[in-house]
Parts: structure tokens; C-alpha cells; sequence
């Protein structure tokens, strides 16, 4: 493809190391004006990559970046600034206890004389522009008490208040409850319509198809495809951004019941953030054998309290939580260790992991003490290795040699895989997972969906906690919906649907 | 009774003054996500620098304006370590408050005889109507100034954006390097300017005890004034009247030893910060060096 205007963006043969590792290799890509364009690819695929060196973050070892026909060197991102892209990161850029209005006019502020703030001004053309796009927001709020949903929001004001014609959108969608995706995709249309130009980095199938007019497929740092989203279905994508065939639905035999063998009854936990509000407002759950229980809301409704009053991580100020018919409530972590339940923490590298720490040491956090892993205080780094050695070989953990490596150099899938090596290992009666596939790629989460319904097929309790609702209505046997501190109501799988649950995870009732 | 009210008043702004200028140094660069506890050996350098020109200029306010220059030398040593380096923060802060004094001390004896305190000053700071030090009324202005700064105009926005989030800056085209030296520099001139307040204004000479905490109180009225020019201001005056106290009441015309009353000052820091550091918020990337595209 030749050089031409037509296009609002075009990258050349971007080649970008880190250090040893290629991040990106002779990659190109053409961007029309006033479409929405996917960038398709997995995790550390390099997608990012290539959108913080097209805003100026990064500098391309090799390569070249025409706006609008024209070569520009992308030095840093006033540079970008002045040719109009505005890029909203994954992790929001804000200011958390700056407002709303101080968060879009920061860099480009409206001031009168000596430099002195002008908000009146400023919140005048911040009003131009909210009302031409319908992005409504509390100008005075800061950032901490506001939702993701409006975060994003004014990151993408942040972006037009800066006069951006090419936006890049960086995962959008990874945080957004589905009512938000909605109001971020008709948001989107808005924008091309008013003759912008968009550029969307994500690896869900699903809103590439709902969304974007063309794709570019990357795979680890090479150009794969570009595709008109029109005329492929999203097995196609798939199969394109991991490079083999992928099964997008989850597969299992229907669930073998047994007995109840965990328990939640009629549980209050405080709210950390409010003491004189409670967070759990006496929340019941039970769990079968053979059962996967999943429970679907909106970030912010009780999960965490949920499962760290189980984990006791924190207090219950009332009610009983059972396992075996053991009560475990207000006990220590290692008392719930003992009674066979293992949890994956939704944020493994603060909750599941030492980053650094080796692979080794990391598999034995929570049986350092035990024979044979330590004898007399002593720690026995032989036996230690040999059960990580077997975990990495069960478990597929990539590169094979890391045993010895700092386990932050392993990419958030291979971590994950540690993760549920090490808590599988327990032989727990009850795994409970959080956002057990946050961050990762389809390739991945095919992998730890398949090892949640091996758990539950050996008869083992399962309760999965995620944001995603695609991931708890495909896997999960039944669905617990829960909002503010209450579970509001109980599907079996192949009674719910998308729209009722989503529902009542806004607050509606049937 | 009445004259010892006024004693009190008058000894609180007295020593409150290089108080405060530690103090905004310090609500300076913490704002701008660099701590700086070398903020006492900085006025000790400030300190000897302005005594040593005001001796021998004969013009206390050459020798304010020397120590404050002093304070920003020092300070470009911290910045490059701890900005252009990424070194710990607090390392390099107390690097400083070994330089300081060091320094100081080393210049002292070159210069006046091989003696450890420099001579007399001929004339010092100037006061208001014969009562108040001109070093309060200028303290007392700054603190004004910084807030302005700090919360109505575009450079205070910046400045604070940096210490809260580094990275949203830089994505907005902010440098983050050039904020934080100008903040890291400024602070050295505040720093540098309160240990001269202290040996033009205060006493009216160098020696080495001149300055003996005052940093690291001021340090602790930044975290008590919630890294605020206006809060730290008010604690660096209960921290004064401490003092004042203690030079009130010394010397045998209370019922206690001096030792204790000496110690005043130093034991209300460590309550204070007991009692209130837990409830107050430190800039968010205070004490992180910034290291962009990080992965």
C-alpha cells in the first residue's frame, strides 16, 4: 500500500526491542480515516507496543510513522499531541485526587494571566464538548469517587479536549461492566461519525465483531492479517491470533452432584472503605460437590469482601461459613489452607505471588514448613525444585527451564499456570477462583477454564468469581448473581441468560 | 505573668521562622513526588553560607540571598542523584545531611582561623518595628505564595501531578524530569534560606549546633500538615512554641530539669506523628523515581 492521505495512520516496517527481546518485528499497518481498526492479538503479542510507539512513548528501533501521508518522528507524545491522537491507556492515566475537570485540562490548561487558573473558562469548553458527544460527566468530582466506566470517559475527553482526530484505545473494554460497553461502542460511532478516526486494542472476539470495521491480527510481534470484520466470524480471529485452532465454548459433560460441602450463612462483613457500612449484608451461598458455582456482578458489590472473609483475610461481624461442616469463619489463612480449600487471588502479582522470588520458591509459600520441603528450619531446595519441576511439566508453564528464574519474568499466563499448579497440589475440596483468566489471552483461558471443569468432574467444589458474565455463563453449573452485599438471585446454567442477569447485576429486579 | 506571655509569642515566631522554610522546602519536592530529608543538612549549609557573607559583606540580606544559593547547590546534587539516577530518595537525602554539616565545617575552618563557628555578624536580619524578625513576615509570605502556586495555578497542577501520578503526566506531554528539578531546586533554596534565617536572624553566627533538628522537624510538619503549605505552616508553629517553652521556662525558673524542657520540641514531634501520620496522605509517587516506559 502506497503512502496517502486517505489514511490517518500509517506504520512502516516498526521494529522495537527490549533489551534481548524482540517486541515487535517488521510490523506495518494502514488506518483509514474515519474507521474504527481492531488490533487483534494476545497477550504480550505486542499490540501495546505498537500504540505507545505511534504516541511517542516509545521510539521504533527501525521503522516509520506517516500521519495523514506526512513522515512525522514520533520523539514523545507532545509530538503526537500536535498531530492530534489521543491515546486512553489500560490503566487510566488520572490524577486520583485531582477533579475531573483539573484531570482533562492538565498539560493544556486554560489560564488567564501569570499563569493563574482559569476553571470557568475551562469548564465552558469542557461543556462544548461533553454535549457534542454525549459523554456526560460530573466536571467536579474526583477521581477516586467516581466509577471506571466514567474514568474512561474522561480519559477520552482528556483525548478530544486536546483536539485528537486519531484516537487509540487501549483494551477498553478489560474493566467495563456490559451496559458500559454498550454506551462505549455507541460513544465510538458517535465519534466516527463526527469524522474521527479510531484505533482499538483488544483481544475480545466479541466487540472487535460488534464495534470495528477492519482488524489487523499480531502475533508475537509479527504482522499476521488484516481482515474485513465483516466477512470473517470470530473462530476465524481466533484462530488467527493464536495460530491454531482454539474452541471458543467451553466443553463439559453435564455436572455430578453430591452433598453440600461448603456453606455461607447469612454473612456481614464491614466495608473497609466506610466502617459504618457494611459491604456483605448477610450473604448465603452453598456449594455441591461436583459443582461449579459462579457468581456474576459488577466490580464492587461484596466479590472481594466475599472472598476474603473466606480466605479470612478479614472479619466477619456475623454469621457462619462452613466447610465439612467445620466452622472456619474468624480463623487464620492457614486454618482455611488446613480444611482443603485453595483460592487464586484475583491479582496474582500482589496476592498470589513474590515477583521476586524463583518459581521455586514461589510453589512452596504455603508449604515451606512442611516435610519434605524443610527439615529442622532448614529449607531442602532439592525436593523443592523437583515438585516445581513437576508442576512446570504438568501445567505447561513456558519457558520449561524457570525453575530457578524470578517468577516476574514469566508472562501473566505462565504465572497464572504456577498459580493453580501450586494451589491444585493442595487437593483442596473447594477451589475458589477470582477473575481467574483477568489479563489473559484465548489461548489461556481455554487452558484454565478446562482445568476448572477437570477440578469439578473429580468431584471437587468449584466457586468462580469474575467481572467477565461470557465467562460465568459458559462455565459455571450455576450462577449466583450478587449485588450490593446480597446475592439477588440463582440461575441454573441453562436457565440464564445474558439480559435477566445483567439485570439484576445493575440493581433491576425481574 | 504578661511578660513572659509575650516572651512566649515572641521566642515561638522567632524560632518558627527557619521552621518554615524547612517546612515549605520539604511541602515543595514531596509535592513533586521527591522526598527530601536532607532538608537539615541543607540549612546547615545555608546556615554557614549566609553567616560567613554576612560577616564579611557586612549585608545580612547578601548573606540570605548566599545561603539560599548554598541550598540549591546542594539540592542539584540531590535531583541528579535521585531524578537523572533514579538513587533512593531517602539515601540520597541523607547523603546531604552528611555533606552539610561536613561542609560547613570544613569551609569554617579555612575561613575564620581554624575555629568551628564563624565570627559575629556585624548586622543582622532587620526586625519589624523592633519586635518581629523580618525572617517571620517573610515565612509567613512564602507559605502564602506556595499555596497560591500550588493550587491555582497551572505549575502547582503540574507540579502535583507529577508526585501523584508520574506517568499520566508524561502521557500529557509533561516533563516529569524538568518538573521534579525545578520543585528539588526550589526546595534547596527554601532550605538553604531558612539555616540563614536561623544564623542572620536567630543567633548571629555560625557554630555548629546552629542547626540542631530543625530539618527534621520541619520534615515532620510536612506529614503533620498533610503536605499542605497552609498545614504545615500551622504545625511548624506548635512545633515553636515547643521551643519557646523550653527557652522560657529553662534555665531554672521552672521546677524542671532544662534537659526535659530542651527535649520538648523533639518528644511532641514523635507524638504528633504517632497520633496523626496515619491519618494523613502522602502524594502518591512521594519517594518513587520515575522510569519511563517501565514494563
Amino acid at each position: 500500500m502506497k503512502i496517502s492521505p486517505e489514511y490517518a495512520v500509517q506504520m512502516r516496517n516498526i521494529t522495537k526491542n527490549f533489551e534481548e527481546c524482540r517486541a515487535l518485528d517488521n510490523v506495518s499497518v494502514d488506518i483509514k480515516k474515519g474507521t474504527i481498526h481492531a488490533i487483534l492479538g494476545e497477550n504480550g503479542a505486542g499490540k501495546t507496543t505498537l500504540m505507545n510507539v505511534l504516541y511517542g512513548l516509545y521510539q521504533a528501533d527501525e521503522g516509520e510513522v506517516y500521519i495523514n501521508g506526512k513522515k512525522i518522528n514520533m520523539k514523545n507524545p507532545n509530538i503526537a499531541i500536535e498531530n492530534k491522537i489521543g491515546m486512553v491507556h489500560q490503566h487510566f492515566m488520572l490524577v486520583e485526587n485531582f477533579t475531573v475537570a483539573q484531570n482533562i485540562i492538565l498539560g493544556k490548561e486554560i489560564v488567564s494571566r501569570c499563569g493563574i487558573l482559569n476553571m470557568r473558562k475551562a469548564n465552558e469548553e469542557i461543556d462544548k464538548i461533553v454535549e457534542k458527544y454525549g459523554l456526560k460527566v460530573d466536571k467536579d468530582a474526583k477521581i477516586e469517587d467516581i466509577s471506571v466506566g466514567m474514568q474512561q470517559r474522561v480519559e477520552i475527553l482528556k483525548t478530544l479536549y486536546r483536539g485528537a482526530d486519531i484516537l487509540i484505545l487501549d483494551e477498553p473494554t478489560a474493566v467495563l461492566t456490559p451496559q458500559e460497553i454498550k454506551d462505549l461502542i455507541e460513544i465510538m460511532h458517535r465519534l466516527i461519525a463526527d469524522g474521527k478516526t479510531i484505533i482499538i486494542i483488544t483481544h475480545k472476539l466479541k466487540e472487535i465483531k460488534a464495534s470495528s470495521d477492519v482488524c489487523t491480527i499480531i502475533r508475537r510481534g509479527k504482522y499476521i492479517d488484516t481482515v474485513d470484520v465483516k466477512n470473517v466470524t470470530q473462530a476465524e480471529l481466533a484462530d488467527k491470533m493464536v495460530g491454531r485452532n482454539v474452541k471458543l465454548v467451553v466443553e463439559k459433560a453435564p455436572a455430578k452432584l453430591g452433598e453440600v460441602i461448603f456453606e455461607v450463612d447469612n454473612i456481614t462483613v464491614q466495608s473497609r472503605a466506610h466502617k459504618e457500612l457494611n459491604a456483605l449484608k448477610g450473604l448465603s451461598l452453598k456449594i455441591r460437590k461436583g459443582e461449579i458455582l459462579g457468581i456474576a456482578g459488577v466490580d464492587g458489590n461484596g466479590q472481594k469482601e466475599l472472598v476474603e472473609a473466606i480466605t479470612c483475610l478479614s472479619k466477619v461481624s456475623n454469621g457462619v461459613i462452613k466447610i465439612n461442616g467445620n466452622k472456619i469463619q474468624n480463623t487464620k489463612p492457614k486454618n482455611v489452607i488446613k480444611n482443603k480449600i485453595s483460592t487464586i487471588h484475583e491479582d496474582r502479582q500482589k496476592r498470589g505471588l513474590v515477583l521476586d522470588f524463583s518459581v521455586a520458591e514461589n510453589v512452596i509459600l504455603e508449604k515451606y514448613k512442611e516435610y519434605p520441603y524443610s527439615k529442622n528450619g532448614l529449607l531442602n531446595y532439592g525436593e523443592i525444585k523437583k515438585f516445581a519441576k513437576e508442576i512446570i511439566s504438568e501445567y505447561d508453564v513456558r519457558p520449561e527451564d524457570c525453575v530457578n528464574a524470578q517468577i516476574r519474568e514469566l508472562s501473566g499466563g505462565n504465572q497464572q499456570k504456577v498459580i493453580i499448579g501450586r494451589e491444585i497440589a493442595n487437593d483442596p475440596d473447594l477451589l475458589i477462583a477470582v477473575q481467574p483468566t483477568r489479563g489473559l489471552d484465548v489461548g489461556a483461558i481455554e487452558y484454565v477454564h478446562k482445568i476448572l471443569v477437570e477440578q469439578r468432574d473429580k468431584g471437587k467444589a468449584v466457586l468462580l468469581i469474575s467481572l467477565e458474565l461470557d465467562e460465568i455463563l459458559s462455565v459455571a453449573d450455576r450462577i449466583a448473581v450478587i449485588y450490593d452485599g446480597r446475592i439477588v438471585g440463582e440461575f441454573l446454567q441453562e436457565e440464564a441468560n445474558e439480559n435477566t442477569v445483567g439485570l439484576l447485576m445493575a440493581g433491576g429486579k425481574l | 505573668m504578661l511578660s513572659s506571655i509575650i516572651s512566649i509569642v515572641n521566642t515561638t515566631l522567632m524560632y518558627s521562622a527557619p521552621l518554615i522554610f524547612g517546612a515549605m522546602s520539604g511541602v515543595v519536592s514531596e509535592n513533586a513526588g521527591v522526598v527530601n530529608v536532607g532538608i537539615e543538612g541543607i540549612m546547615t549549609f545555608g546556615a554557614f553560607v549566609g553567616a560567613a557573607v554576612g560577616f564579611y559583606t557586612q549585608d545580612p540580606w547578601l548573606g540570605l540571598l548566599s545561603g539560599s544559593l548554598a541550598g540549591v547547590i546542594l539540592a542539584v546534587l540531590h535531583a541528579l542523584a535521585s531524578v537523572s539516577f533514579k538513587a533512593d530518595q531517602t539515601i540520597s537525602g541523607m547523603a546531604l545531611n552528611f555533606i552539610g554539616p561536613g561542609l560547613s565545617l570544613f569551609l569554617c575552618r579555612l575561613l575564620f582561623n581554624n575555629k568551628t563557628t564563624t565570627t559575629r555578624v556585624a548586622n543582622k536580619l532587620p526586625k519589624i518595628f523592633n519586635v518581629v524578625d523580618v525572617s517571620v513576615l517573610l515565612a509567613l509570605l512564602i507559605t502564602i505564595f506556595l499555596w497560591f502556586i500550588l493550587y491555582k495555578t497551572k505549575w502547582g497542577l503540574r507540579i502535583r501531578s507529577v508526585g501523584e501520578h508520574p506517568a499520566a503526566a508524561d502521557t500529557l506531554g509533561i516533563n516529569v524530569t524538568k518538573v521534579r528539578y525545578m520543585s528539588v531546586i526550589i526546595s534547596g533554596l527554601l532550605a538553604g534560606a531558612g539555616g540563614a534565617a536561623m544564623t542572620l536572624g536567630v543567633v548571629s553566627q555560625f557554630t555548629p549546633t546552629a542547626i540542631s533538628g530543625q530539618g527534621f522537624i520541619a520534615l515532620a510538619a510536612v506529614i503533620f500538615g498533610k503536605w499542605t503549605p497552609q498545614g504545615a505552616y500551622g504545625a511548624c508553629l506548635l512545633f515553636a512554641v515547643a521551643q519557646a517553652l523550653s527557652v522560657t521556662f529553662g534555665g531554672g525558673r521552672i521546677d524542671i530539669p532544662s534537659e526535659f524542657l530542651s527535649m520538648l520540641p523533639y518528644v511532641l514531634t514523635i507524638v504528633v506523628l504517632i497520633l496523626f501520620v496515619g491519618r494523613s496522605m502522602a502524594p502518591s509517587a512521594n519517594g518513587k523515581p520515575y522510569k519511563k516506559g517501565k514494563r
